[in-house]
């Protein structure tokens, strides 16, 4: 038994009672409490252990500045690791367990660990297990040195993001935060006021320390009344700013939902705010640092001030026999009110020798025992704290002269206060050391203001005026004496802690600085002072302090580690948000999405797209339907959905020259209504993208690209034209999605055709292939092009995307008469193989030029310049052993498809050699009974008919280098 | 996360551009008659610079409009924003 509850004070309702399990065991805390305050008040204390050592450990702060009491709070998919545990509000049927501990944390058996300690100091890690290599022995050492476990199932929660943009943001809910956002709401601004926890008012909340006049805990009430009632005013609890971004975004993390049972949260679980205001004020209050003395890390070593907001927030007492060691006023104050409620205070051990009168008149009158010009020299016991070995100091942190025992079974340690930087550290601003607070604060920054603690002003008075946006003059309460750590001997304790979370002692900062780790971010890198959840909140300045007197250097020459976002751990999911599974990437429907699903069609993805790869029938695979198809669009007629084929319209005086830049061929040459394949280059030379361009009048064209790259085309058409041929006279538009695209292919397609009930003559020689018509079918608008990636004749039928069910219902029902077969992607790609037609983004890659796909000769005939014509005539271009695309057919009677990616080698046998090549496409051609693949090939184009060894994971297979067309070389069945 | 102003939108956050880089880069008149070493001066290489830096900005998911930038790429002050075809402004760097 050590901490208590008392019968009253504290935000708590006792008459609520939760039940809760820690560690497999049931407690009960009350509404209002956290993890932390619950087990302090149930006089549980050893609640860790330490993360190299496995040392028992206990709860030392009231904050996310906590080290040690860090929990891995539920089970299954909804667990999270790493919680602070005075962060954790309790609910009902809680269950935490410790994040280091195995099996038990009475029972850890890496605490043999601890045995070793002298054997394994800072980098002892790096140094010992570097042969045969780090990386074989790094699982076991993270698995005995690790904090909490990741849910090793998906997220089943959901999280929100949201933007705000207002007058005056408020970082802190302390005194500070509440007087700046009570002047800024007066004057009428827009205000937002956030705070980490449920309480406001800080360090002061529940106190009776007088603000104003008043009791603390009145003058706060007084204050959220007011501003809870004014409509300009968001009150925010729960809420973190974990980071503070380029001009002034500050980023917020609102828990919605975690201070609920899980199965009584509805909506999102947390929500990720961005806001930019006007006006920021950062009142981060300031961080309590601990006493770095041996044996400091014993449970039952606690911050002062943590102290004192158990027993004003939750009405705990965290022990019965109490110690105060201390280098300045505040811990008084935790004595104080310790006494007050009932707690024995043994005694107060003060480093200086003379503290104010005021307050040694107090201690007195309370009948206090007082130890001045004397510092803890050890804490006494094992699994607790069971007394303190005090005596008297130097100047230089030494314990002189005799020492004496102190019982007691808790000993507050109050070293001093760090003003909470991060965000200001975030953001770019500097920091300057102030030695009459011995505390790095920040020097003041353009686009907000630092007030309060986090500012380094702890007077109330001159606080609550900044806040106010006036000056005072600072009247400090508390002045800290120096002091970075105790040591017996005059040489830093290896038994002394700095770093709690992390296991780094006053002894590792001497290896290191003897080591010649002597800046401050490689002593963090090399102890791992200051690393993991905590990012030293506790430790950071402890450790410069001791390392600037080792150095003999004033700290400022030391200077502080970068603080970086966020500022507490923040889970994954509030940074994806909707983001995640199919909100990652909405997918695209096609028009006729629920024809071809009710068609059995198998959905894959294309590009974003949800396209039928085959439409298999009942019994048949996916490989036989796509056979199935290509035969019957090469006997009959099929209907392919391709309205994913991008659209952009060309318009302007100018646009026949502009599209004359952008293309290797040619396109002011086309007559309206007429169509041309062209390709476009990057400005680097290589292939970007392909398509059919389409003369619709004059000054106007339709431009084919791929399926999904209509968006990155049009942005390169606007790139040129706004930013180099800005005199241009021509506009550009993506109608992709305006178009649904059905498209006929077969020796039947022209009897479907003219089945339809249309304007537009596609008899005899009416509609040639290669032109575009405009007209209707069945009163819709429509624009027809013959154009064939098949091979076979082919119209591409292009209606208004909501008139797309009635073209279906056409074509079908005309359909009828022709065995009409729905086709898919798969078979598409197929027929393509067979007519050796190229597929840009798989048959060529970033390197690609034209000369490697056959368009040099085009090139050459072009006279005048366009966009990557000048790159592809590098010498690298004109190299005579660039590859080039080819057509491969097996020659060793195995009727398996090639592998696409397998590697095409030069004769020879089995030694290591250079690649010549690899296979792009492959597939099984139904039409020709054989596999057929095509390829960049080491000078292909030269080498026709050559046989050639193909190494295809892990197979010798061999083919013949052909032409790319293997189907219907003359184009004779592009006319049916 | 920076605030640029937008020529037609005014302020907006940086997630709703794309940057272009260097600004401005002058396309060879005539690119034939350019060789290697020049055509790989305008295709690849760029000042870099640390501290003030001219760019290009495109407000891609917004009005659409490309303009120009004048940034700090130490401080991330953004001193100016012209049009794209205007001349660099005469600027100190805002470091």
């Amino acid at each position: 038994m050590s901490g208590y509850r008392l019968d009253h004070g504290g935000d708590i309702d006792r008459d609520r009672p939760i039940r809760f399990r820690w560690e497999g065991r049931h407690y009960t805390g009350f509404v209002g409490d956290t993890l932390a305050s619950a087990l302090l008040a149930s006089g549980v204390r050893m609640v860790g252990r330490s993360f190299k050592y496995h040392r028992p450990r206990g709860l030392i702060a009231a904050g996310l500045d906590e080290p040690n009491f860090i929990v891995q709070l539920g089970r299954g998919a909804r667990t999270t690791p790493n919680l602070k545990a005075p962060y954790v509000e309790l609910y009902e049927g809680l269950d935490a367990a410790p994040v280091n501990a195995w099996p038990s944390l009475r029972l850890d058996l890496l605490a043999v660990n601890e045995l070793f300690k002298r054997f394994i100091p800072a980098a002892f890690y790096y140094k010992s297990f570097m042969w045969p290599n780090w990386g074989l022995f790094e699982p076991l050492i993270r698995k005995a040195a690790g904090l909490g476990t990741a849910p090793a199932l998906a997220d089943p929660d959901h999280y929100a993001q949201t933007s705000a943009h207002i007058d005056t943001l408020i970082v802190g809910g302390g005194i500070a935060g509440l007087a700046a956002a009570h002047h800024a709401a007066t004057s009428g601004q827009s205000v937002m006021l956030v705070t980490g926890g449920r309480h406001w008012g800080g360090r002061l909340a529940g106190t009776s320390d007088m603000v104003e006049g008043k009791p603390a805990r009145i003058w706060i009430k007084d204050v959220l009344r007011t501003l809870g009632a004014m409509p300009n005013v968001t009150l925010m609890t729960r809420t973190i700013a974990t980071g503070h971004f380029d001009h002034g975004m500050v980023s917020l993390c609102e828990r919605l939902t975690d201070h609920l049972p899980p199965t009584e949260g509805s909506g999102p679980r947390q929500r990720l705010w961005r806001v930019r205001a006007g006006e920021l004020i950062l009142a981060t209050g300031a961080i309590e640092r601990p006493l770095v003395f041996r044996g400091n890390d014993r449970p039952g070593v606690m911050l002062a001030g943590a102290a004192r907001a158990y027993l004003h927030r939750h009405g705990v007492v965290a022990g019965e026999d109490v110690v105060v060691a201390t280098t300045n006023d505040s811990a008084w104050y935790a004595a104080f009110d310790l006494a007050e409620a009932g707690a024995q205070i043994v005694g107060i051990v003060d480093v200086r020798a003379a503290p104010s009168p005021a307050l040694i008149e107090r201690a007195q009158r309370l009948g206090i025992a007082l130890y001045l010009g004397m510092a803890p020299a050890e804490a006494l016991g094992r699994r607790a704290v069971r007394a303190v070995r005090i005596g008297r100091i130097s100047h230089s942190g030494r314990i002189e002269g005799a020492t004496r025992t102190l019982r007691c079974d808790l000993l507050l340690m109050a070293g001093g206060w760090s003003p909470a930087v991060h965000l200001h550290s975030q953001a770019g601003g500097r920091l300057h050391f102030d030695r009459r607070l011995n505390g790095f604060v920040p020097e003041p920054a353009g686009g907000y203001r630092c007030i309060g603690g986090a500012a380094g002003d702890f007077a109330r008075y001159s606080t609550l005026a900044a806040a106010r946006g006036q000056t005072a003059e600072q009247r400090h309460g508390p002045i800290h004496a120096t002091l970075w750590s105790i040591s017996q001997n005059g040489a830093p304790d290896a038994q002394a802690w700095v770093d709690f979370q992390n296991d780094v002692t006053a002894g590792d900062i001497a290896l290191a600085a003897r080591e010649n780790f002597r800046s401050v971010e490689h002593l963090k890198r090399y102890t791992t002072l200051g690393m993991a959840s905590d990012q030293g909140k506790t430790s950071n300045v402890n450790g410069i302090g001791i390392l600037g007197d080792l150095l003999g250097k004033p700290i400022e020459a030391i200077g502080t580690t970068k603080f970086r976002p966020p500022y507490d751990p923040t889970p994954f999911g509030v940074f994806a948000g909707h983001r995640v599974g199919d909100g990652l990437r909405p997918r695209r429907h096609l028009a006729r999405h629920d024809w071809h699903v009710a068609r059995g069609a198998a959905l894959d993805e294309y590009g974003g797209w949800m396209r039928p790869a085959a439409y298999p029938q009942t019994g048949e695979s996916e490989a036989d339907a796509v056979h199935r198809e290509v035969l019957a669009v090469r006997s009959g007629v099929g209907i392919f959905e391709a309205s994913p084929l991008g659209k952009i319209e060309v318009k302007g005086p100018d646009a026949a020259a502009f599209l004359d830049r952008m293309y290797v061929n040619r396109i002011s040459t086309l007559k309206p209504g007429r169509c041309r394949y062209a390709i476009m280059l990057g400005e680097n030379g290589t292939v970007f993208d392909d398509g059919v361009v389409t003369r619709l009048a004059d000054d106007h064209f339709l431009v084919g690209t791929t399926s999904g790259h209509a968006a990155a085309v049009t942005e390169a058409f606007r790139e040129w034209l706004r930013c180099e041929w800005t005199t241009m006279r021509v506009l550009v538009e993506d109608v992709t999605a305006c178009w649904a695209v059905a498209n006929i292919a077969g020796p039947k397609a022209r009897a479907l055709f003219r089945a339809l009930p249309t304007d537009i003559d596609a008899s005899g020689d009416a509609f040639p292939h290669m032109t575009a018509r405009i007209g209707h079918i069945g009163g819709a608008p429509a624009r027809v092009a013959r154009v064939s990636f098949t091979g076979e004749l082919s119209y591409e039928i292009a209606v208004p995307w909501r008139r797309a069910g009635d073209l279906w219902d056409a074509l079908v029902t005309a359909g009828a008469a022709h065995a009409l077969t729905p086709f898919g992607v798969e078979a598409l790609m197929t027929m393509r193989i067979e007519k050796g037609f190229l597929h840009v983004g798989a048959d060529t890659d970033g390197t690609t030029l034209p000369q490697d796909i056959g368009f040099g000769e085009i090139m050459r005939k072009k006279t005048d310049d366009f966009v990557g014509r000048r790159s592809a005539h590098r010498p690298d271009g004109l190299r005579p052993d660039r590859r080039s695309l080819v057509g491969l057919e097996t020659t060793d009677g195995n009727a398996a498809p090639l592998t696409i990616g397998a590697h095409i080698l030069p004769a020879g046998t089995g030694q290591p050699r250079p690649s010549d090549g690899w296979v792009t496409s492959s597939a099984w051609s139904p039409t020709l009974g054989v596999p057929l693949a095509l390829a960049m090939v080491e000078r292909g184009q030269a080498r026709m008919g050559e046989t050639v060894p193909i190494w295809d994971l892990g197979n010798w297979r061999e083919a013949r280098i052909t032409d790319l067309c293997r189907y219907d070389r003359e184009g004779t069945r592009l006319d049916g | 996360m920076l605030l640029i102003p937008c020529p037609w939108c005014g302020p907006r956050a940086e997630n709703e551009y794309r940057c272009g880089g260097e600004s401005p880069i002058v396309r060879p008149a005539d690119p034939t008659a350019t060789d290697d070493d020049a055509w790989a001066d305008y295709l690849f290489y760029r000042d870099n610079a640390k501290g003030l830096s001219f760019e290009r900005w495109h407000h891609q998911w917004g009005c659409g409009v490309w303009f120009n930038v004048a940034r700090d790429t130490v401080s991330h002050q953004i001193l100016a924003v012209y049009g794209i075809t205007d001349p660099r402004p005469l600027l100190e760097s805002g470091a």
